[in-house]
C-alpha cells in the first residue's frame, strides 16, 4: 500500500480527516448555534459595574470551582427552576480583542452552581463577608479568601461600604473593613445571575431521572421533608448551625421571639418575602419567593426551628401554612 | 532520635484511624439509605464466594495434614525410620558417614510463630481491603459504567488477595509441620544410636556411589577460552551481595552530533525544570484545599494559581520533553539527520516564552475566558503555535529525506499529533464560531483534543519507538498501529463534547460524543494488546532495566485509564461522576501514568546515550516509586470521596455536607501529591547526575589513553 511508504499522501490523508471531522462535530454546529439562538426576550446583557464584576469573576479563575449550568437532570433542580438551554448564553460574545467569549459554563464543582445565585443569595452584607473570608459565616468552606478587595479604613467616609468582619478574622488589624470597587463589582455581578424566565407558551424542558417520590412510600407523605436538610440548604449560612446567628450580623433564632411567639403570619411573611426592621443587623432576602417554596418545606422549617437549640414553640400543620402563605402572597403583591 | 519517631508514630497512626473512622461513618450514612439487594449477591457471587471456597481448600489441606501426621505417629516407628533411611540424599548420606566417624553434628529446627502472625495479619488485611469495597458497591451495583470500574479497581486489589491467600498456606504448611519436629527430634537419635551393621554398611556404600563426580571439563579440556572476535561481553568477576538487582546499563551508541545532542538535553533540561516548578504549584493547590486560609496574596490565590498549575505541566514539562524526545527519535527511524537544528531552538525558545509569559499573566489575572487549558491569551498561545509548525516543518522534511522505504509508526503519530495540534489551537483561538453556546462547543473539542490528540496521539507514537528499542526487538504487529491509528483519529475527534452531557449543547452533539466514546475501545485495546504482546516472553527484561518499568506502567494506565474515560461518558456515571474530584482523579491518571510515565522512561532511555552517564540506579528506582505510590494515593481516596459526593448531590443534601465529605479524602491527595513532587526532585537530580560534567571520578585508564592519543595523533586510517 503506497500510502505507508508516501509521507506526503499520509499526512495529507490523516490531516484531511481530522479537518473534516472537525468541522462536522465543532466548527459546524458552533456556528449553527450561534446563528440560531437569540437571546430570550427577558434578558439583559451585562453592562457598567456587572460587567466589570464578570472581569473580576474570569481573572479570580472562579470557573474552576463554580460552574453556571442547570442540566436538565433531577439534581441539578437546587441550582435553577428550569434547565438551562442555548439561548440563555446567546447574550455572550468575545469580551475584548485580547479575550475569548467566555459562558464560565465550568466543569468542576468543588463549590455551588451559581447560575441562579442572584435569586437564592442578594444580602449584600452577607458576600461581602463571604468574600473577606468564606470561613466568617460558613466554617467548614474551602473557598479561598479575597481580603486583598478590601482595605482597612480608621474613618470609613459615608460613601465607602463597611463590612462587619468578627475580630477573629482581622488578624489583629485595626479599623474598618472597606470594600474595594472590584468586589462591589462582582457583587453586581452575581445579582445578575438569575434564570430568565422562558417566554409565554414555551415550556421548560423536563428534568430527567427524577427520584421516586419519597413521600408516597412514606404513607401520609405530608410532612416527610426534612426539615433539618432545608434549613442547612436555605438558612444555615446566615443563622448557622447552631441558630445563634452572627453577632453584629443575623439574628439568632435560638430563644427568639418570632420563631417562638404566636405570630405565625409575621413568621412565613418573613421566610417568604425577607425582613428589615433592625439596622444592626442585615437585612434578610425574600428566600421563600426566589426558592419557591412550597407549605410543606416551610411548615418543615418552621417546625425544625421551632423544636432545635431549645426552642419550645409549638408544631405546626401545612394546612395552617398554606392558609397564611395564600394571605402573605397577596400581601407581597399588594406591597 | 527515638522521641521523634514516636511522635512520627504517634501522628501517623492518628492520620490513619481518623481517617478510617469518618470514612466508616459516612459510609453508614450514605450507603444505608437505598439499595437493592441485587449488587451484594452479585458482590458475593463473584468475589466472596471463591473466597471462601479457596479458604475452605485450604482449611482441609491443612486438616488432611495435621491427619497424615497423626497417621504416622501411628506407624511403627522403626519401621518408618527405616523408610526414612532409604529416601537419604548425597548430603545426608556424607553426614551420616561423618556420623559413623565419631564426628559431632545438629540439625536444626526452625520457628514457626513469626508465620503465624504473619499469617493472620495478612488475613486481616485483606479483610480490610473488602471492607473497603463493599459499601462502594452496594448500592450502585446495577450501573454498568460503576461495574465496570469497579471491575478495574478490583483487578491489583484480587492480585494483592491471591498473593495473600499463597502466603497463608505457606504458613499453614509450616503451621502443620510443628507436629513433626518432636519426630525429628526422636529420629536424630535414632540415627545416633543406630547399631545395626547391615543398614551402616548399606549406607556407607551408598555414600561412596554418591561420592563420584564429574570434572566438568571431559568435553571442555582445560585450555583456557579466547575470545578472539570479542562475542563475550559484560563479564562480571565480583560475586558481591547486593542489595538491590544490578539493572542492565544503556547500550552504548555511536555518538550523536554535538549539536543536535546539545538540542535535546536543552528541551529536556527545560521540561525538567517546569515539571518541578508546575507540580511544586500543584502540591501548594492541594494543601490549599485542606487549608484554605494558607496565604491571602492575590498572586497566590487558588483561582489563578490552579491554571498556572495546569498550563505548566501541559506546554511546560510534557510538550517540551515530547518534542525533545521527537527530535532523537524522529531522525533516528529515518535513518536521516535532521532537517535544521536552528528550528528546534526557536521552538524551545518560543515555548518556554509562552509559559513564563501565560503564567505571569494567569497570575496577574489576565485570563482567556476561563476554559479549562485554554486560560492563556491568544498572545501568549501565538508563540506556542509558532513552536509546533517550526516543528512539524522540521520532521516533516526529515522525515522526507530518509532512507528508509517505509515511514515508521512512530512517525505517523508523533507528526499527525503536531499537525492536528496545530489545527486544535487555531480552532479553539480563531473568533469566528465562539460566541454563545459555540464557545463550550470548542472548549469540550479543545480541551480533550489537546489531552487525545496532543500527548496521547504523540506519547503512543513514542511508546511505538521506546518499548521495541528497550526490549530489542520488533514491535508486534504493525496491523493493529494502524487500526489504532485510524480509528483514534475517527473516534476521538468526535467526542469532546462527553465533558458538557445534560447541558445545553444539542443533544444529537452530546450522543455522537457517547457513542464516540464507546468507539475508543477499538484503539485502545488495539495498541493496549500491541505493546503487552511486544512485552511478552521478555518479561525477565522488565525487571533488569531501570527504563522499562515506567514504559510497562504507562502501558497500564492507559488501557485502564482510558477505559474509565468510556464508562464517565455513559449517562449515570455522568450523573455520579460529573463536577465532583473524579475528573481531577481521572486526569491525574491520565496525564501522569500515562504521559508523565513514558515520557521519564523515554528520558533515561535517551539521556544515558546522549551523555554517556547513567543516573544513580537506587534514585531512579526512588522516583519510581514514590512517582507510582503516590499516584494511586491520591487517584483512589479521591474517586472514592468523589463517589460519595456525587450520591449525596443525587440525594439533594446540603452542598456543604458534600464539603465535609471531602475533607478526609482532599488530606490524602494532599499526602499522595507529596510523594509525587518528592520524586520529581529525585527525578530532576537524576538529570542533573546524567549531563553534569563534574561528578565522575576520574577514569584512568580512559584519560590515560586519551591522552596518549593526543600526544601523538593517530593518522586517519
Amino acid at each position: 500500500m503506497n500510502v505507508f511508504n508516501d509521507h506526503k499522501k499520509l499526512y495529507s490523508i490523516a490531516g484531511l480527516l481530522f479537518i473534516t471531522l472537525t468541522y462536522l462535530t465543532v466548527i459546524m454546529p458552533a456556528l449553527q448555534n450561534q446563528r440560531n439562538n437569540a437571546p430570550l426576550p427577558g434578558s439583559v446583557p451585562l453592562s457598567g459595574d456587572a460587567l466589570a464584576g464578570k472581569n473580576v469573576y474570569v481573572a479570580e479563575g472562579c470557573v474552576g470551582c463554580h460552574t453556571q449550568q442547570v442540566r436538565n437532570v433531577d439534581m441539578d433542580k437546587v441550582f435553577g427552576s428550569r434547565p438551562g438551554i442555548a439561548a440563555d448564553y446567546a447574550n455572550l460574545k468575545r469580551m475584548n480583542v485580547w479575550q475569548n467569549t467566555s459562558t464560565v459554563m465550568g466543569t468542576e464543582r468543588t463549590g455551588p452552581d451559581l447560575t441562579n445565585i442572584g435569586a437564592r443569595q442578594t444580602s449584600r452584607d452577607w458576600l461581602l463577608m463571604h468574600f473577606y473570608n468564606p470561613r466568617t459565616v460558613v466554617p467548614q468552606s474551602i473557598m479561598p479568601s479575597y481580603e486583598w478587595m478590601f482595605e482597612m479604613k480608621e474613618n470609613p467616609s459615608k460613601t465607602d461600604v463597611v463590612v462587619n468582619i468578627p475580630a477573629s478574622f482581622l488578624e489583629g488589624k485595626t479599623g474598618k473593613v472597606v470594600a474595594k470597587p472590584e468586589v462591589l463589582q462582582l457583587y453586581a455581578y452575581l445579582l445578575t445571575l438569575k434564570q430568565t424566565s422562558l417566554p409565554e407558551g414555551l415550556t421548560p424542558m423536563e428534568f430527567l431521572y427524577k427520584k421516586a417520590e419519597k413521600a408516597a412510600a412514606t404513607g401520609s407523605g405530608k410532612l416527610s421533608i426534612d426539615g433539618k436538610a432545608m434549613y442547612a440548604a436555605n438558612c444555615q449560612t446566615c443563622h448557622q448551625e447552631n441558630g445563634e446567628g452572627l453577632k453584629g450580623a443575623y439574628p439568632p433564632l435560638k430563644g427568639s421571639p418570632v420563631v417562638n411567639g404566636d405570630d405565625l403570619e409575621l413568621y412565613v411573611d418573613i421566610i417568604m418575602n425577607g425582613y428589615d426592621p433592625r439596622p444592626e443587623y442585615a437585612s434578610m432576602p425574600a428566600v421563600g419567593t426566589n426558592m419557591n417554596f412550597t407549605e410543606n418545606e416551610v411548615a418543615a422549617i418552621i417546625n425544625y426551628e421551632r423544636t432545635s437549640w431549645g426552642n419550645a414553640g409549638k408544631k405546626v400543620t401545612t394546612e395552617e401554612i398554606k392558609k397564611i402563605m395564600d394571605f402573605v402572597k397577596i400581601k407581597a403583591s399588594a406591597k | 532520635m527515638t522521641n521523634s519517631f514516636k511522635k512520627l508514630l504517634t501522628t501517623s497512626s492518628y492520620i490513619i484511624f481518623f481517617v478510617t473512622a469518618t470514612s466508616a461513618q459516612e459510609g453508614k450514612n450514605i450507603v444505608g439509605t437505598n439499595h437493592s439487594s441485587f449488587g451484594l449477591w452479585l458482590f458475593a457471587v463473584i468475589f466472596i464466594v471463591p473466597l471462601l471456597i479457596i479458604i475452605g481448600k485450604l482449611y482441609y489441606e491443612f486438616k488432611m495434614q495435621v491427619k497424615a501426621n497423626t497417621a504416622l505417629a501411628k506407624e511403627g516407628q522403626v519401621l518408618k525410620f527405616t523408610r526414612y533411611l532409604k529416601h537419604l540424599d548425597r548430603k545426608q548420606l556424607g553426614q551420616f558417614a561423618k556420623l559413623k566417624n565419631r564426628k559431632d553434628n545438629n540439625l536444626d529446627g526452625s520457628t514457626n510463630a513469626k508465620n503465624v502472625i504473619a499469617l493472620i495479619i495478612l488475613l486481616t488485611c485483606s479483610n480490610d481491603i473488602f471492607a473497603q469495597v463493599t459499601p462502594a458497591s452496594k448500592p450502585l451495583t446495577s450501573q454498568p459504567g460503576i461495574i465496570i470500574t469497579i471491575v478495574l479497581l478490583l483487578i491489583p486489589i484480587l492480585l494483592a488477595v491471591v498473593f495473600a491467600l499463597m502466603k497463608a498456606n505457606n504458613a499453614i504448611r509450616k503451621y502443620a509441620n510443628i507436629s513433626k519436629e518432636k519426630e525429628v527430634g526422636q529420629f536424630t537419635t535414632y540415627v545416633q544410636t543406630l547399631n545395626d551393621p547391615a543398614i551402616e554398611a548399606e549406607l556407607l556404600k551408598r555414600n561412596d556411589t554418591a561420592d563420584y563426580n564429574l570434572t566438568h571439563t571431559e568435553l571442555g579440556g582445560t585450555t583456557l577460552a579466547e575470545d578472539s572476535k570479542g562475542i563475550l561481553g559484560n563479564i562480571s568477576d565480583k560475586h558481591t551481595a547486593h542489595f538491590t538487582a544490578t539493572k542492565k546499563k544503556a547500550i552504548t551508541r555511536p555518538v550523536l552530533e554535538p549539536d543536535i545532542t546539545k538540542l535535546i538535553l536543552w528541551y529536556l533540561g527545560c521540561s525538567a525544570f517546569w515539571l518541578v516548578v508546575g507540580t511544586g504549584i500543584g502540591e501548594y493547590l492541594g494543601i490549599k484545599f485542606v487549608a484554605p486560609d494558607t496565604d491571602h496574596i492575590s498572586w497566590l490565590s487558588f483561582g489563578r494559581l490552579r491554571p498556572v498549575h495546569t498550563n505548566i505541566v501541559f506546554w511546560g514539562w510534557a510538550s517540551l520533553a515530547m518534542i525533545g524526545l521527537g527530535y532523537y527519535v524522529v531522525p533516528m527511524v529515518s535513518n536521516a539527520k535532521i532537517y535544521s537544528i536552528k528550528f528546534g531552538w526557536v521552538g524551545l525558545i518560543c515555548t518556554n516564552i509562552m509559559v513564563i509569559a501565560g503564567s505571569l499573566c494567569l497570575m496577574s489575572g489576565i485570563s482567556n475566558g476561563g476554559g479549562e487549558f485554554r486560560e492563556y491569551i491568544w498572545p501568549v498561545m501565538a508563540f506556542f503555535a509558532v513552536a509546533l509548525i517550526l516543528t512539524f516543518i522540521n520532521f516533516f522534511l526529515t522525515v522526507a529525506k530518509r532512507t528508509t522505504k517505509e515511514i515508521y509508526i512512530s512517525n505517523w503519530f508523533i507528526l499527525s499529533a503536531i499537525l492536528f495540534t496545530i489545527v486544535v489551537a487555531l480552532t479553539a483561538y480563531l473568533p469566528f464560531w465562539q460566541n454563545g453556546i459555540g464557545e463550550t462547543i470548542v472548549q469540550g473539542y479543545f480541551m480533550h483534543s489537546g489531552v487525545g490528540m496532543w500527548f496521547t496521539l504523540y506519547v503512543v507514537g513514542l511508546l511505538y519507538y521506546f518499548i521495541p528499542q528497550q526490549l530489542n526487538k520488533p514491535i508486534y504487529a504493525y496491523s493493529l498501529g494502524i487500526l489504532a491509528f485510524w480509528t483514534q483519529i475517527i473516534f476521538y475527534t468526535i467526542i469532546g463534547t462527553h465533558h458538557f452531557i445534560f447541558s445545553a449543547i444539542p443533544w444529537w452533539l452530546q450522543t455522537v460524543a457517547i457513542v464516540g466514546s464507546m468507539g475508543m475501545v477499538i484503539p485502545v485495546v488495539a495498541a493496549t494488546i500491541n505493546f503487552t504482546m511486544t512485552f511478552k516472553g521478555h518479561w525477565n527484561k522488565v525487571a533488569n532495566s531501570y527504563t522499562l518499568p515506567f514504559f510497562f506502567v504507562a502501558v497500564v494506565y492507559y488501557f485502564l485509564v482510558s477505559m474509565q474515560g468510556t464508562v464517565e461518558a455513559f449517562k449515570f456515571t455522568n450523573l455520579l461522576w460529573h463536577f465532583t474530584d473524579f475528573t481531577v482523579a481521572h486526569a491525574h491518571a491520565g496525564f501522569y501514568g500515562i504521559i508523565t510515565f513514558a515520557l521519564w522512561g523515554g528520558i533515561y532511555a535517551i539521556v544515558p546515550r546522549l551523555t554517556g552517564k547513567e543516573p544513580p540506579q537506587h534514585l531512579v528506582g526512588a522516583h519510581f516509586w514514590f512517582a507510582f505510590i503516590g499516584l494511586i494515593f491520591y487517584v483512589v481516596p479521591l474517586s472514592i470521596g468523589a463517589t460519595y459526593r456525587g450520591m449525596l448531590w443525587m440525594e439533594s443534601k446540603p452542598f456543604i455536607d458534600s464539603v465535609v465529605v471531602m475533607f478526609q479524602f482532599w488530606i490524602w491527595r494532599a499526602i499522595g501529591g507529596s510523594l509525587m513532587f518528592i520524586s520529581h526532585v529525585i527525578f530532576a537530580y537524576n538529570f542533573y547526575r546524567m549531563v553534569t560534567k563534574e561528578t565522575e571520578p576520574l577514569d584512568v585508564t580512559k584519560e590515560a589513553f586519551n591522552q596518549m592519543e593526543l600526544e601523538t595523533p593517530v593518522a586517519a586510517s
